[in-house]
């Protein structure tokens, strides 16, 4: 009997439109906007930690140079690539909730996290081997005798390797810190998944946990090379 | 503090929808929300005022005779850390920025009803940290944590305190995330930028800074606690490391962190101008810019603390002339106020004396701001008490008036009571003349030289202290009255008309105190802001109120 004033108020049906909201597109606009803006938020955070390091860089050239070649590039690019590929997984996911694929969204979830294990699996892998060559940061600490690349005459002052590795330790830590809310994140999306929550119309959560999961890829894309290639050349 | 008793015929409102304790900690009402923030900065603002309370106390006589020198380092420390990070960054924001931004643009709530709750959680959690380290021995490092000294030499409990205002920075930068994302995207239909109330411009600023300085505190604290853990050497010259790294990065949000405090404060002063001079404000665009240039600016000027710490006389010179090319927007601001009062018909209420009183005092606190910015004047009274006195003057005869100011205007709103008119003018004028008499002294010790964070000083600087000692003790009475008939009120105080100001802005035309919802329906604005002139004109009795 209600017919006109359910298709003028339809969206008031649905349960997940919050009641300070008009509409749902003002709804998933508010979302998207927070969390670029904590995505702003997060780029300052780590900007700071960035700037640390290019100061240190400039200062201790060479240091940095060989403490970096100590890092295992491998592990590292290996771990680019499983993050590049857990971004694809995202975007698959969201492209399957906008056409109603529920086993394929699930799926992408899934294969998003397993990724994500990977990655802090082999971060862990990389962790040991720091550890087990005394260089985290620390009173058993030990950088001696090492070339600095380019000068076979020179070797690198300890002191100034610990603080590379410091910002090492201090930037991946916070990194994979991040990697680990995302797990949760997309544990919890695969739950509403699961639930079927998430429809064409509705999957704004969905965008939100991939907007946080690739900007905490991108990050991983300045680490990178900041970390592990500036001084690769043979 | 669910005391809100009988009115005749009460209606149901956002007080007495709800009652017992658990309506109130876990609600997700921004008006309620608002009052626990309000009752939580209460209580740190006396903590920081009985530390302030102290270190007068023991700058009454030279001689260094109440307190022990350490004793005395973690007064002026926690003072600064209680007052900055858990009662002047809140304080507007979070209390009055959280009742009103939803109302003034005729939303039901924030954007992010829960975010807000847990931005609350945040700082009790980082409030109830502060509490447990100054408990358990305190810190001594002042509220700036310098290195090395806060990394490699104090014994005092530093780690604690920078976790707890880490927690605590969270919160601020949720409150500025919500207000942004409420501020574009929860506006009534017709309430266009143009006409947003300058309250929500200057909010909408301070979110700005909030959203993109906190960060990066939180991560220079991050590297301060892990230095000091884990013995790096990040900030330590003795390993390597740069502690004007530490100076650069902790200015960087310090400084915009000051604007924090008082644009949040502007934006009520022009509120109050307005209304009590029931005029439109003079060059509203220019004033809802200026508040956007404040905190463009105020992101390029940090370096201005660090004059003698060691930077390059080049980087020097452009961040004095940076600093004084903030003081334009600032200024603009005080004349468009004081052009706003030409001709207006002015009302001596308690608000206005508080706006009254910032105009005087923000000004006195911007000026001396511009002698410091000056290179050669600051070589000689840096980190003396002429800087104590400038920014007391900024954040407490700045910020605070406009807090108190603001508390006064919408307390009706917020309480649906009246407050005793008598007694806030009492109470208003105590404490311009208690925070003269406390800071304007420093500003004479300052000049002459002496020194800030000593416990002891010569002879000769007694009688200066012991008028600014005095000053403060009125200045205490003067934060002790409102507390006294704010509370009295709630229970006493006449019950408030909708309106009683006859004030232009949408959240006067709620009831007093304002439904859960704030509005029946939603606001439909079809006028300018600050329309006094046709609020004022003879054929209309009162503001039609949207029921």
């Amino acid at each position: 009997m209600h017919d006109s004033s359910v298709a003028v108020h339809g969206e008031t049906h649905n349960p997940a439109l919050l009641h300070h909201f008009a509409t749902e597109e003002q709804q998933k606009d508010a979302s998207n906007l927070g969390m670029w803006i904590f995505l702003g938020t997060e780029v300052m955070f780590f900007g700071g930690l960035f700037c640390a390091y290019l100061i240190y860089r400039g200062w201790y050239f060479g240091d940095f140079g060989a403490a970096s070649k100590s890092i295992n590039a491998t592990l590292g690019a290996t771990n680019t690539a499983v993050l590049i590929c857990s971004s694809l997984t995202v975007v698959l996911a969201i492209y399957a909730a906008q056409t109603a694929r529920r086993g394929l969204l699930l799926l992408m979830l899934a294969l998003t996290m397993l990724f994500g294990c990977a990655f802090l699996g082999i971060k862990g892998v990389e962790y040991k081997d720091k550890f087990e060559e005394h260089h985290v940061p620390g009173a058993s600490f030990s950088f001696d005798h090492v070339p600095i690349p380019g000068h076979p005459d020179q070797y690198a002052n300890p002191r100034h390797a610990e603080i590379f590795f410091a910002l090492y330790f201090i930037m991946t830590g916070l990194h994979a810190l991040h990697m680990i809310i995302g797990l949760g994140i997309f544990a919890w999306l695969f739950w509403m998944a699961w639930k079927g929550r998430f429809t064409p119309e509705y999957h704004t959560p969905l965008e939100i946990g991939g907007l946080y999961w690739h900007f905490v890829d991108i990050v991983w894309i300045y680490l990178f090379p900041l970390l592990y290639l500036i001084d690769r050349h043979p | 503090m669910a005391t809100t008793t009988v009115q005749p015929v009460e209606r149901e409102n956002y007080l007495n929808k709800e009652y017992g304790i658990g309506s109130w900690l876990l609600t997700t009402d921004h008006k309620r929300i608002a009052l626990l923030y309000l009752i939580s900065i209460t209580f740190f603002f006396f903590i920081g005022g009985f530390f302030a309370l102290l270190i007068r106390l023991e700058l009454l006589t030279p001689a260094g005779d109440l307190v022990q020198a350490d004793t005395y380092n973690k007064l002026f420390t926690q003072h600064g850390q209680v007052m900055v990070f858990f009662f002047l960054i809140p304080s507007i924001p979070a209390v009055l920025g959280n009742f009103l931004v939803p109302m003034m643009i005729g939303a039901k709530d924030l954007a992010f009803p829960k975010i807000n709750l847990l931005s609350w959680y945040l700082y009790i959690i980082g409030g109830l940290m502060m509490v447990h380290c100054m408990l358990t021995g305190g810190v001594d490092t002042g509220w700036t944590f310098y290195v090395p000294f806060s990394t490699a030499f104090s014994n005092t409990k530093v780690i604690e305190a920078g976790l707890a205002i880490f927690v605590a920075g969270f919160s601020s930068i949720l409150t500025g995330l919500n207000f942004i994302v409420t501020i574009h995207r929860m506006r009534a239909p017709g309430m266009t930028w143009s006409r947003l109330p300058l309250f929500i411009w200057a909010h909408y600023a301070t979110s700005i800074i909030q959203i993109l300085g906190t960060p990066v505190i939180a991560i220079t604290l991050v590297l301060v606690v892990a230095e000091r853990a884990l013995h790096l050497g990040i900030f330590d010259p003795k390993l390597g490391g740069d502690p004007l790294l530490f100076q650069h990065l902790f200015w960087f949000y310090s400084h915009p962190a000051v604007y924090i405090m008082i644009l949040p404060s502007m934006g009520v002063v022009t509120e109050i101008i307005a209304c009590f001079s029931r005029k439109r404000i003079f060059g509203y665009s220019f004033v809802a810019f200026s508040s956007m240039a404040i905190a463009v600016f105020g992101f390029l000027v940090w370096a201005h603390h660090m004059f003698v710490a060691g930077i390059s006389v080049y980087a020097a010179l452009v961040f004095s002339l940076l600093s004084y090319a903030v003081a334009v927007p600032s200024a603009v601001k005080v004349f468009n106020w004081t052009a706003t009062l030409y001709k207006g018909s002015i009302h001596y209420d308690a608000p206005m004396l508080y706006a009254f009183g910032f105009l005087g005092l923000f000004t006195i606190g911007g000026l001396t701001g511009l002698f410091l910015s000056a290179l050669g004047i600051d070589m000689h009274v840096h980190d003396t008490y002429f800087v104590i006195a400038h920014f007391h003057y900024i954040m407490v005869g700045g910020a605070l008036m406009g807090y108190l100011g603001g508390m006064h205007f919408w307390w009706p709103k917020i309480s649906g009571r009246l407050y005793p008119e008598g007694w806030a003018r009492l109470a208003a004028l105590i404490v311009f003349i208690g925070f003269n008499l406390t800071f304007f002294p420093q500003f004479i010790l300052g000049y002459l030289g002496m020194p800030r964070r000593y416990y002891q000083y010569p002879q000769e600087f007694q009688v200066l202290n012991v008028l600014s000692t005095a000053g403060a003790t009125v200045l205490g009475v003067g934060y002790l009255l409102p507390m006294i008939y704010f509370l009295w009120s709630m229970r006493y105080g006449k019950p408030a008309p909708d309106n009683p100001w006859n004030a232009a802005g949408l959240e006067w035309k709620t009831p007093s105190p304002p439904t859960t919802f704030n509005f029946e329906e939603e606001p439909v604005v079809t006028w300018e802001a600050y329309n006094y002139e046709e609020l004022d004109a003879p054929h209309k009795q009162e503001v039609p109120v949207a029921r």
